[in-house]
């Protein structure tokens, strides 16, 4: 009942979603239709568990005066002040993207304001600090200590200079050279770590579909 | 005003960002909060208003014609909650095995033809056609024999020695070298670019020191 049945269900499941793909019958399409309609709302209560975790998480971290706990505030508050404010207004929801309308912003608000100049540049700043880091890792990885570094050293040096306009200054084939790259020996190795990465997929897929691979039905209860 | 507000305060949040090079401090741990929440929030308001709305609550509000079978997915998806009651907790397994299950059996043909059948149709090329510059084709044989030599470093279930095996392998990590570097060449400047729009930002928009 804990484990057998979810296991069962796993291995029909799969099994017949397996067949359905092959046998293009109208209820064969239905039984796809309503899976493909039922796994958004299924998945859509999987937010209501994160939520509650990170809820509970900060919540006792409030509670117990933890290290750091004035920071659960800026956690807890807009976990809900957003979707608060999402559902007064609701137009604003288009991606939390301003719609203009001859210049003039058609939907403001906490929602819209949120999105624009918290979520939005504290992102993009997370990902252009990483530019720091990258500097430094790329210095320790770009140095040519083997030949098979140097090969990694110049592939990245070409293909760097070979998207910006100094690299066709520099010489007025690191352009063509940088694409030849991209498109032949880059593609053969990514063709190749991707056939591998499908067979991986492939026999992880198979190995939860028949049980074999349990490690998913986690620890809550045996 | 309520522009200008904003460009302060987005201005504010990335100089607290960047204070993190220096050291740790409490703008930037103000910061790395703040985008956890939002972005919880924002994934529970898209989360309702594009799934459970429209998909729901509205179709069994209205009546829709065979809408009571909603209740299946959504008590199934109820059942998460259980999670936090670890006497029931093993209930959750439910909505996952339906999830899972389906979810691989669907995977596994579109997944087979995606990332093996159509990758080695696409490997499977004429070398050399009339007509065709000798790059194009030099590029082919690379890529082609790039490719089997690749797949050969990555086949651990014969010794790398030997003419084919030790020969392949040896081929085999020169192009995946050169495929990390170009990788890791595109992913420099991704983040570079990244770190100019920034910068673009709090010297343009915010400081109008340039144009």
């Amino acid at each position: 009942m804990k484990r057998s049945i979810p296991l069962a269900i796993v291995m029909v499941g799969g099994i017949l979603f397996i067949i359905q793909y092959f046998i293009p019958h109208q209820h064969s399409q239905t039984l796809f239709d309503y899976y493909t309609e039922w796994a958004p709302i299924v998945g859509a209560f999987a937010l209501v568990l994160g939520v509650g975790s990170l809820s509970r998480l900060h919540s006792h971290k409030i509670k117990r005066k933890a290290k750091n706990w004035q920071y659960s505030y800026a956690v807890l508050i807009p976990l809900f002040l957003v979707p608060f404010f999402a559902l007064i207004m609701p137009e604003s929801l288009g991606g939390g993207m301003l719609e203009t309308m001859g210049g003039a912003r058609t939907t403001q608000g906490v929602f819209d304001f949120t999105y624009m100049n918290i979520q939005v540049p504290i992102q993009a700043t997370m990902f252009s600090l990483l530019a720091f880091y990258i500097a430094s890792a790329a210095f320790r990885a770009f140095r040519a200590k083997s030949a098979l570094a140097t090969v990694l050293l110049l592939a990245a040096i070409i293909v760097m200079l070979g998207q910006v306009p100094i690299g066709e200054l520099l010489g007025k084939w690191f352009p063509k050279v940088g694409l030849w790259i991209l498109r032949y020996p880059n593609l053969g190795a990514k063709r190749a770590i991707a056939l591998g990465v499908g067979f991986g997929m492939l026999a992880t897929q198979l190995k939860i579909i028949f049980g074999v691979e349990r490690n998913w039905l986690g620890g809550a209860g045996e | 005003m309520t522009e200008t507000i904003g460009l302060w305060v987005a201005a504010l949040f990335t100089i607290g960002i960047y204070s993190f090079l220096y050291k740790e401090n409490p703008l930037y741990r103000l910061s790395e909060h703040l985008v956890v929440g939002i972005s919880t929030g924002f994934g529970i308001a898209v989360t309702y208003a594009q799934v459970l709305k429209p998909k729901l609550i509205e179709p069994i509000l209205s009546g829709e014609p065979n809408a009571w079978l909603l209740f299946v997915p959504a008590i199934l998806g109820i059942l998460y909650i259980t999670r936090f009651f670890p006497s029931v907790g093993w209930l959750s397994r439910y909505p996952m095995a339906f999830l899972m299950g389906a979810g691989m059996g669907i995977g596994f043909p579109l997944q087979m033809k995606a990332q093996v059948l159509r990758q080695l149709e696409a490997s499977l090329i004429p070398l050399y056609e009339t007509g065709m510059s000798w790059d194009i084709a030099l590029g082919n044989v690379v890529m082609v024999l790039g490719t089997l030599a690749a797949l050969i470093y990555f086949f651990f279930s014969k010794p790398h020695k030997g003419p084919f095996f030790g020969t392949g392998s040896k081929i085999g990590i020169w192009v995946i070298m050169v495929g990390f570097g170009a990788t890791f060449g595109f992913t420099v400047m991704g983040r570079i670019s990244l770190l100019i729009g920034r910068i673009q930002f709090l010297l343009g928009d915010w400081l109008h020191i340039i144009k």
